[in-house]
């Protein structure tokens, strides 16, 4: 049995693990998650009794609650082992199938660096930057409802602080985060700052530092990669076409009342 | 030149690096940056770390800031033993699985307790039952998940040793036991889970990492000065 990996590529953590398996030609099998009917945001959805919901559809759902208790993607399942946790992944692979040393650099002052940066994310851009999917399309999704042009202005100022941070601190005058090449410090930052861009926010004009670097991060990568990774949330304004189940919309509004606060 | 640890033991990550260097006797001077007096808004702190927070580290002109990556750094550069970042890849993995899965869950909880209980008082703001109610509730959720899947029957999250999280899980749930939440009571596997990682740190390093969270709740009802108030104001800000 070979490398399987559960992904919605709706989600930047999963665009991350996605991009980085592609380039290394890490060969695996791409096992279909849909959040908003699998799994959304960790909350499992009830069995086959849903309309439209096929057999199949119920399998690969159950499948995956075995694969990851937590039921968020990205997961992966390689034999009996079973990960959660796009770095926990990233880093995993880049051992595992020995990817170049730019990725995770040996020498220990530039992979201290990757990991510094690896984990400011997930308090700041990784806060900051999905709240504008959220604002713009998925709580209106939800809800029926449009949100105050306020509450969204609110969640930019906020990620307009990080993006400063992440230039002074962490990109500065260079290329890339660490150095001249590109690392998983580079591949997890785009992935998070094209959320807004999936929600129509352009949060890269006024930012030309940011706006070479993630032209460089693409050329890096690979563009048609790239791209098509970012097809699907670059195009989450069709996911307003959806018809969102009345139960899923049920228990989403707890949730979806608490982010916005 | 010795590794300088920019640090206040007030701080969950602060201990773990503090209880990490000490346990391997890694040399290192301590730079004491007293959070609730400003110290890390100085100009000088700011020369180590921009981001303007603990811990961080100075290793002759390399600064490095975010404990994970200090840790990990330190465990690199001393080559202390396996167990606490196992070379195994499915091991280490899981490691950095908890790491990783940490940083939204029981780290912003447990800190959310501590904001709510101690520092908005100091600073001289009215408390919020409500809020923390529901900080409470949101570490009880992340305990539940703490449990069901990091650590199950296992002695430690990584299997039979202690691993560096175990270390970063411990620091951060001592931070609602200092403010008088003992979220141990009636969760007896956690609470042996508690006993196996001070007694693999070592009791008294662990105790001396943690005397002044456990004694925060005589700084709470102590009538602080208006210049300390005016900076638990601005830490709260940050």
């Amino acid at each position: 049995m070979g490398l399987e990996l559960y992904l919605d590529l709706l989600s930047q953590h999963c665009r991350t693990v996605y991009i980085f398996a592609k380039k290394n030609n890490i060969p695996f099998e791409f096992k279909r998650v849909e959040l908003f009917k699998d799994s959304i945001l960790g909350r499992k959805m009830p069995g086959g009794n849903n309309p439209g919901h096929s057999r199949e559809g119920q399998h690969c759902r159950e499948e995956f609650g075995k694969v990851n208790i937590l039921k968020k993607v990205p997961a992966l399942k390689d034999g009996v082992f079973t990960l959660a946790e796009s770095t926990a992944i990233l880093l995993y692979l880049s051992r595992k199938y020995n990817t170049p040393d730019h990725w995770y650099p040996s020498d220990i002052q530039k992979r201290a660096r990757v990991d510094e940066y690896l984990s400011w994310h997930h308090t700041n851009i990784r806060t900051n930057a999905p709240k504008t999917l959220w604002i713009k399309v998925l709580i209106p999704l939800f809800t029926g409802q449009k949100l105050p042009p306020e509450k969204l202005q609110e969640v930019m100022d906020e990620l307009a602080i990080s993006l400063k941070q992440f230039e002074e601190k962490f990109l500065q005058d260079k290329p890339f985060i660490v150095g001249s090449e590109i690392s998983l410090a580079d591949l997890v930052a785009i992935v998070e700052l094209m959320q807004p861009v999936g929600a129509d926010c352009n949060i890269f004009e006024g930012w030309p530092k940011l706006v070479a670097w993630r032209s460089q991060v693409e050329e890096a990568v690979r563009k048609e990669l790239f791209q098509g990774a970012h097809e699907r949330i670059l195009n989450a304004q069709d996911l307003r076409k959806v018809q969102i189940d009345p139960q899923m919309k049920k228990e989403m509004k707890p949730l979806l009342l608490k982010m916005l606060k | 030149m010795v590794v300088e640890l920019f640090l206040d033991l007030l701080s969950q990550p602060c201990r773990a690096l503090f209880i990490f260097a000490k346990k391997n006797n890694i040399p290192f001077v301590f730079k004491h940056v007293e959070l609730l007096k400003g110290h890390h808004h100085s100009e000088e702190f700011g020369k180590v770390n921009v981001l303007k927070k603990v811990p961080a580290l100075k290793d002759g002109a390399f600064t490095l800031a975010e404990s994970i990556a200090i840790l990990l750094y330190l465990s690199r550069k001393f080559n202390t033993p396996d167990h606490w970042y196992p070379s195994d890849l499915q091991k280490r993995a899981q490691v950095d699985e908890y790491l990783s899965w940490q940083h939204a869950t029981i780290r912003e909880k447990g800190c959310k307790i501590f904001i709510t209980k101690v520092l908005v008082p100091l600073a001289g703001q009215p408390f919020s039952p409500e809020t923390l109610e529901e900080a409470v509730e949101e570490l009880n959720s992340a305990l539940k998940q703490f449990e069901e899947k990091f650590l199950q029957d296992k002695p430690f999250i990584v299997g039979n040793e202690i691993s560096l999280a175990d270390l970063v899980a411990i620091v951060e749930l001592m931070q609602p036991v200092g403010c008088g939440c003992d979220i141990f009571e009636n969760r007896p596997k956690l609470a042996e889970w508690r006993s196996r990682v001070e007694e693999a740190v070592g009791k008294e390093l662990f105790q001396q990492a943690h005397e002044l969270i456990l004694n925060v709740k005589n700084l709470s009802t102590t009538q602080l000065p208006p210049e300390l108030r005016e900076h638990v104001k601005q830490f709260l800000k940050t």
